[in-house]
C-alpha cells in the first residue's frame, strides 16, 4: 500500500507554487527613510521596487499611512534617478484590496474630507510624474483605491489571477482618488462607467481586453516583463480612440448614454436610497469631455456622498459584515468532506455550494431521481460561479451522489437537510450516529424544531449543531449557528469556522423558536398577510416595503420562499412563544393546502412565470403609515432576541437581518433604524398602531432597556 | 451510433469508481497503481488512466496508466494488477476498463491531412494560394475512426466478417443467431427487473439527467421481428445483422485488487479470487473463437473439467460468434487439432453461459467489456452458488483472454 507522508507530500507541493518575484537586491543598498509598511530596494539592473507589507495585516488596505510613506519614498527615490519603478504586494491574497473603510469614519467633516483627499491625490499626481517607468505589477484583487494606485502607474502587469475593479458603489460611494477620470481616460468609456456603476471586478483577460492592463503574465514571467516594459519596449494600451468612442466621449453622445444608464440603474436601486451610480452618471455626462473638470467635480461629489446616509449606513454593514466574519476566525476546522442527507431544495445547494467551496460532498437521498435535479443546479451554479472549465469538472466530480449513505463514514461534518418532522430527523440520526467517526460534527439545517428536543434522543448531543442556511442558498450570505445548551463548546468554534471557510456569515444564535432570522421576519410577513386580508392589494403592500427600502416586498418574499415554508414556520412561532402574535389567516391556510405554494409551484400569492411574479405596478399614494406598520413588528421582535439573550448585541441582529433577510441595508440594519429614528419615536409608533390594529404591536419591553444603554 | 453521450471516457470511469472508492475504509491515495483499459482515448485526456485517479481523488501520488489490448483492454488491467501484486511488488491496485464510442472522432482521409499540412507550413500567400488550389472536395469526406478501428489492418475485413467466416465454419444459421439474440434480451431484462445486476451505478448528467440503465435492451425483441434486418456486413447473403450483433456503447468498469496484507491490514471483504489467466492468439480473420483458445488452457492446466465450472461469461460480441465458440468445443476434429483434446470438451450448458445476457442486450463498450464481464460473473457465481467461473471474450485482431475466478 502506498504510504504518503505529509513532509513528503508538502515538498511536492511546494513545487507547484511560484514565489512572488520582487526582483534581485543588489549588493549595495541606499539609504532610505525608515517605513513601517512599505520594502523598498533597488535590483542588480537598477530598478527601485517598492514592495507593500502593511504591517500586522494579512491584506493590504490603502490607508492614510499608506499613502503619507508612499509620498516620502517617491521622493527619496526620485534623487536616487533608478530606472524604473515596481509598485507590488507582499500578501499573497493580492495588491490592494482598496482603501482602508476605517478612514471613512474620521472624514465626517467635509472640510476635512476635502483636505485628505487632495493630499491623497497629490501622492498619486507625483507617481504619475515620476521621472522613469512606474509598474504595477498586479496579482489577486487590485480594488477601489487599490486600482486608483496602479492606474496612477505608467503600466499596470497583471498575474493571471487578478481581479480589478471599484466596489466603492457598494459604500455609496463613487472613485475618489482620481479612478474615475483615470479609468475613462484609458477605457471604453461604456466600460469604465460600468466598472463603476456596478461595483463587478474584471479578471486579468478582461481586464486586457478593457485596456486596463497592459499584459497578462505567470508569475515566472514577471521579472522578463518588468525589465521589457523599463527598457520601454511593453506597449501600453493606448487610449481607446475607436470612433465609437469618440462618439461616446461627445456632449449628444454623453447624454444619450446616461440616459441609459440612468434606466439601467433605476431598474436595480432608487435614486432615494443609493445616490451614488446617480451622482457618478451626472459626473460623467457634465464633465466627460474634460478630465480636469471631472477631476474637482470627483472630489466635491465624494465628499457630498461620504456625508450621505446611505454612505454611513453602507459602511457600517461592511463593519457588520467584518464583525460576522471574526467568528471561528483563525479556528482550525478540519471540515474537509461535508456530507448532506437530503437533496432537496436546501440540502442540494447546500451540497452544491460545499462542493464550490472547495468540499468533498457525499449528497444522500432515497433516490437517484431525488439527487438527479440537485447536481443540475450545481452544474448550473459552478457554470456561473467558475470559469476554469478544469475547475469546474472538478467541483462537480467533488459532489458525489450516494444512495448508500457511505459517506457518512468518512465525513467530518454531517448535515440533516430532510423535512421538518421530528420523528424524520430523529430516524436519521439514529443511523448516522452509529457511522459517523469520533470527531465528526452533526448538524441539522431545521428553520423551526428547537435544537434541545432532538438533542434529548442523541446518544453525543455535545457534537450536534445548528446549520441554518437560507434560500437561495448561493445569494444568502447569512448563515445561523445555532447552539444549545449541551453543545461542546469548540464543535461551536469548528462550525463557525466552516461556516466562514466556505464563505459565508455565520452567526451565532441560540436555539429559540425561528432563531433570529424567521422570528424577526415572521410577524413582518403575517402582517402583510393581514394586510391583504383587510383588502390591500399585495403589490400595494410590496410597494410600500420595498418603498421603505427592502428589496423585495414581503408577499414576494413569501411566495418566493414558499408559502409552506412561511405558513409552517408561522405556526411553530404561534405555538412556541409568550409573545402576542396574530392569527394566521385562513385563507392562507387554505392556499397552502390546495398545493398553491408561490414560486415553486407557479402560484401562490402571485402567479409566477418564469421565474417571476407576474404583478400590476403599483401606482398611486401609498398611505403613510403601512411601512411602519410592516417594519414595527420586525423591530419588535429584534429587541425581544435581544432583551431574550438569543443574540449577542445590537450589531449581530443588525448583520444578521441585514444579510440573513436583506433588511434596507442603506439603512445599516433594525436596530441601527431604530435608533436612528429615536427609540421613543418607535415605541410611540408601535402604542399607536396598537391602538388602531391591536395588542400585537404592543412594545417589546426591551425598548425601556435599550434606552437604558 | 447516434450522437454523442454526454460522457467523456474518463467522465464515465469517474462516476462508475466513485460510489466505489466511497465505500472502502482505505483511503484512496492508499492504492499503488491505477490500471485503465480504454481503446479509444479521447483527445482531451490521451492517458485515461492517469486522469481518472487524479479525478477520483486519489491525490497526486498515485501512478496511473492506461493498457489497451482491444475488445480485452478491460480484462488486461485486471491481469496486469493480479500479477503485479502475485509478484509481491503491490498490495492495493485499482483496474478498470472505460469506453466512450459515441465520442469516437470523425477522422480526415491522409490525403487530406497532408494538404491542411501543406495549408499550414507555407509561408508565403503565394505558396498558400497554391495550396489552397490543391484541394480537392472528396477531402471534406470524413471517415468514423470507430468502423475503421472495426477493421482488421492485416485481413482487411471488418468484425462483422470475422463472425460470417465462423457462422458458415461452424454451420451457425441465421435463426440460430437471431434466437440467440432474443434471449440474450430476455435474459438481461429479467436481470433487470430481479435487481441482478447489482454491479450497475446509474449516472447524473449535467443537467440533471438521470443515466440509470442501458438503453440497449429490447424487451420487445422476437426471432420474427429481427428476422426482418437486412445483414450488417454481407449483403444480400449474410447471417450478421445489427440484430444479432453486440452494440456500440458507452460504459465503464472498476475493480479493487488486493494482496491479502491489504485486505487482513483494511478489514476487506473479498468477492473472490482470480485463480488463473490467460492470452492467445489465431489468424486475424477468426478472431471470434478467442474464448476456446484461451479458456481451455486454464482448464487443462488447472487439471478442471468443463463441468467443474459453474458459471461462464463470454462475450457477445456477435450471436453467431458465441454459438461457434460452443461448437467448435463439441467437434472432436477441431479440439484435437486446436486445443489437443483427444476427447471433445463438449457442450457448455446455456444455463451456465451469460445468464443475464451480455453485449448483444448491454452493449459492447470495447474497453470495458472485459472488466464488466469478470465483475458480472463473480456476482453471477454468488447467486447461482458457483465455486469456479470463466470469464473470457475475444478479441480483434485474433486473440482471446481468459480468466479463471474462484468465490471466496
Amino acid at each position: 500500500m502506498r504510504k504518503t507522508t505529509k513532509k513528503h507530500t508538502d515538498a511536492l507541493v511546494r513545487l507547484t507554487v511560484e514565489d512572488l518575484t520582487f526582483g534581485t537586491p543588489a549588493a549595495e543598498q541606499p539609504e532610505l527613510p525608515e517605513l513601517y509598511h512599505w520594502r523598498v530596494h533597488l535590483d542588480e539592473p537598477g530598478v527601485a521596487w517598492a514592495i507593500l507589507d502593511k504591517k500586522d495585516e494579512s491584506t493590504n488596505t490603502l490607508s492614510e499611512g499608506v499613502l503619507i510613506e508612499l509620498d516620502k519614498l517617491l521622493d527619496a527615490l526620485s534623487a536616487m534617478k533608478p530606472k524604473g519603478l515596481v509598485i507590488r504586494s507582499a500578501k499573497k491574497s493580492g495588491f490592494i484590496a482598496g482603501a482602508e473603510i476605517g478612514d471613512f469614519k474620521d472624514m465626517s467633516d467635509p472640510a476635512v474630507a476635502t483636505e485628505k483627499i487632495n493630499q491623497g491625490l497629490g501622492v498619486l499626481d507625483k507617481l504619475e510624474a515620476f521621472g522613469a517607468p512606474t509598474i504595477a505589477l498586479v496579482h489577486g484583487y487590485c480594488l477601489g483605491g487599490g486600482l486608483e494606485l496602479a492606474l496612477a502607474c505608467k503600466h499596470r502587469i497583471a498575474r493571471d489571477d487578478a481581479k480589478f475593479g471599484f466596489p466603492e458603489v457598494m459604500l455609496g460611494l463613487h472613485p475618489g482618488l482620481a479612478g474615475t477620470w483615470r479609468s475613462l481616460a484609458i477605457m471604453d468609456p461604456v466600460e469604465a462607467m460600468t466598472l463603476m456603476l456596478t461595483g463587478r471586478t474584471s479578471h486579468a483577460r478582461k481586464a486586457k481586453r478593457q485596456g486596463l492592463v497592459d499584459a497578462v503574465v505567470p508569475e515566472r514571467h514577471m521579472a522578463a516583463a518588468v525589465a521589457q516594459a523599463v527598457a520601454g519596449k511593453l506597449k501600453t494600451s493606448p487610449p481607446s480612440k475607436t470612433l465609437k468612442a469618440k462618439l461616446l466621449r461627445s456632449s449628444p453622445g454623453r447624454s444619450f448614454t446616461a440616459g441609459q444608464m440612468r434606466k439601467k440603474t433605476e431598474e436595480q436601486a432608487r435614486e432615494e436610497h443609493y445616490p451614488a451610480p446617480f451622482s457618478m452618471i451626472d459626473l460623467w455626462q457634465r464633465h466627460g469631455d474634460s478630465t480636469s473638470a471631472l477631476r474637482s467635480a470627483e472630489t466635491r461629489s465624494f465628499v457630498d456622498l461620504l456625508g450621505t446616509d446611505t454612505s454611513k449606513g453602507l459602511v457600517r454593514c461592511f463593519f457588520l459584515r467584518e464583525g460576522l466574519k471574526k467568528h471561528g476566525k483563525g479556528i482550525e476546522h478540519g471540515i474537509e468532506h461535508v456530507h448532506v442527507i437530503g437533496a432537496g431544495i436546501m440540502g442540494g445547494d447546500i451540497a452544491a455550494w460545499s462542493a464550490l467551496q472547495g468540499c468533498k460532498v457525499t449528497l444522500q437521498d432515497r433516490e437517484i431521481k431525488y439527487i438527479a435535479p440537485a447536481i443540475g443546479r450545481a452544474a448550473d451554479l459552478f457554470k456561473r460561479k467558475i470559469h476554469n472549465v478544469g475547475d469546474r469538472r472538478a467541483a462537480l466530480d467533488r459532489l458525489i451522489p450516494d444512495l448508500a449513505g457511505d459517506g457518512v463514514a468518512g465525513a467530518d461534518l454531517i448535515i440533516e437537510a430532510v423535512p421538518e418532522d421530528e420523528d424524520i430527523k430523529h430516524a436519521v440520526f439514529q443511523t448516522v450516529e452509529q457511522r459517523m467517526k469520533d470527531g465528526a460534527i452533526l448538524a441539522t439545517n431545521t428553520s423551526s424544531i428547537l435544537l434541545e428536543k432532538m438533542a434529548e434522543k442523541l446518544i453525543r448531543p455535545e457534537r450536534f449543531v445548528g446549520i441554518h442556511f437560507f434560500n437561495p442558498v448561493a445569494k444568502m450570505p447569512l448563515v445561523e449557528v445555532v447552539t444549545h445548551d449541551a453543545l461542546d463548546p469548540s464543535v461551536r468554534n469548528r462550525t463557525l469556522a466552516f461556516v466562514n471557510g466556505i464563505d459565508k456569515l455565520p452567526l451565532p444564535a441560540r436555539s429559540a423558536p425561528g432563531f433570529l432570522v424567521n422570528r424577526a421576519l415572521t410577524p413582518y410577513l403575517m402582517e402583510a398577510f393581514i394586510c391583504v386580508q383587510e383588502g390591500m392589494k399585495p403589490e400595494l403592500v410590496d410597494a410600500a416595503a420595498e418603498a421603505f427600502g427592502m428589496p423585495m416586498g414581503p408577499i414576494e418574499l413569501a411566495d418566493q420562499v414558499g408559502l409552506d415554508v412561511g405558513l409552517h414556520v408561522a405556526g411553530v412561532l404561534k405555538r412556541d412563544l409568550d409573545a402576542e402574535m396574530p392569527d394566521i389567516p385562513d385563507w392562507f391556510t387554505k392556499k397552502v393546502e390546495s398545493g398553491e405554494l408561490g414560486r415553486k409551484s407557479g402560484k401562490g400569492i402571485y402567479v409566477w412565470k418564469n421565474g417571476k411574479p407576474q404583478k400590476q405596478p403599483h401606482t398611486g399614494p401609498i398611505p403613510s403609515d403601512l411601512a411602519d406598520r410592516l417594519v414595527m413588528p420586525l423591530l419588535n421582535a429584534c429587541v425581544a432576541c435581544l432583551r431574550e439573550g438569543l443574540i449577542d448585541g445590537e450589531d449581530a441582529v443588525d448583520g444578521g437581518m441585514v444579510f440573513g433577510t436583506g433588511f434596507a441595508p442603506f439603512r445599516g440594519g433594525p436596530m441601527h433604524y431604530a435608533k436612528a429614528r429615536g427609540i421613543d419615536n418607535v415605541v410611540d409608533t408601535l402604542k399607536d398602531l396598537a391602538a388602531k390594529h391591536g395588542p400585537r404591536f404592543k412594545p417589546d419591553e426591551g425598548w425601556q432597556l435599550l434606552k437604558g444603554k | 451510433m447516434g450522437r454523442p453521450g454526454p460522457f467523456t471516457p474518463v467522465d464515465l470511469a469517474v462516476q462508475a469508481g466513485r460510489p466505489l472508492l466511497l465505500r472502502q475504509p482505505f483511503d484512496p491515495s492508499e492504492f499503488d497503481d491505477v490500471i485503465l483499459g480504454c481503446v479509444n482515448v479521447h483527445a482531451d485526456e490521451v492517458n485515461p488512466g492517469r486522469v481518472a485517479p487524479l479525478r477520483l481523488g486519489c491525490g497526486p501520488e498515485v501512478p496511473g496508466w492506461t493498457v489497451q489490448r482491444n475488445c480485452a483492454s478491460g480484462m488486461q488491467s485486471i491481469d496486469i494488477g493480479y500479477r503485479y501484486i502475485a509478484d509481491g511488488g503491490a498490495d492495493l491496485i485499482l483496474a478498470g476498463g472505460t469506453e466512450a464510442l459515441s465520442h469516437a472522432p470523425l477522422m480526415f482521409s491522409e490525403e487530406a491531412t497532408a494538404w491542411f499540412g501543406g495549408l499550414f507550413g507555407a509561408k508565403s500567400p503565394v505558396a498558400k494560394l497554391k495550396q489552397m488550389a490543391r484541394f480537392r472536395p472528396k477531402f471534406m469526406t470524413p471517415s468514423i475512426a470507430l468502423l475503421r478501428g472495426l477493421t482488421d489492418p492485416v485481413v482487411k475485413i471488418n468484425m462483422g466478417q470475422t463472425a460470417e467466416i465462423l457462422a458458415h465454419q461452424f454451420g451457425v444459421s441465421r435463426a440460430q443467431a437471431d434466437a440467440y439474440a432474443v434471449e440474450s434480451h430476455n435474459r438481461l431484462a429479467r436481470a433487470h427487473d430481479e435487481g441482478w445486476l447489482e454491479e450497475l451505478v446509474p449516472m447524473i448528467g449535467d443537467d440533471g439527467k438521470v443515466y440509470d440503465f442501458d438503453d440497449g435492451v429490447r424487451r420487445d425483441s422476437s426471432t420474427e421481428h429481427l428476422g426482418k434486418l437486412r445483414p450488417a456486413f454481407e449483403k444480400p447473403y449474410g447471417k450478421v445483422t445489427p440484430g444479432n450483433s453486440s452494440q456500440i456503447t458507452d460504459g465503464a468498469s472498476w475493480v479493487i485488487l488486493a494482496s491479502e496484507a491489504a485486505v487482513k491490514q483494511h478489514d476487506l471483504e473479498p468477492l473472490a479470487k482470480i485463480v488463473d489467466s490467460e492470452w492467445a492468439a489465431l489468424d486475424p480473420s477468426v478472431m471470434g473463437l478467442g474464448p476456446v483458445i484461451s479458456s481451455t488452457p486454464i482448464l487443462k492446466r488447472q487439471k478442471l473439467t468443463r463441468e467443474d465450472i459453474g458459471a461462464w461469461e463470454i462475450n457477445e460480441a456477435f450471436a453467431a460468434q458465441v454459438l461457434s465458440c460452443l461448437a467448435a468445443w463439441t467437434e472432436p476434429e477441431f479440439c484435437d487439432g486446436v486445443l489437443g483434446l483427444k476427447e471433445p470438451f463438449g457442450a457448455v450448458d446455456r444455463e451456465r453461459l451469460n445468464v443475464d445476457g451480455g453485449a448483444i442486450s448491454l452493449g459492447h463498450p470495447v474497453g470495458t467489456s472485459g472488466n464488466r464481464i469478470v465483475i458480472h460473473l463473480i456476482h453471477v457465481m454468488r447467486r447461482l452458488g458457483a465455486k469456479l467461473g470463466v470469464a473470457t471474450e475475444c478479441i480483434g485482431g485474433g486473440m482471446g483472454g481468459a480468466m479463471l475466478i474462484e468465490t471466496v
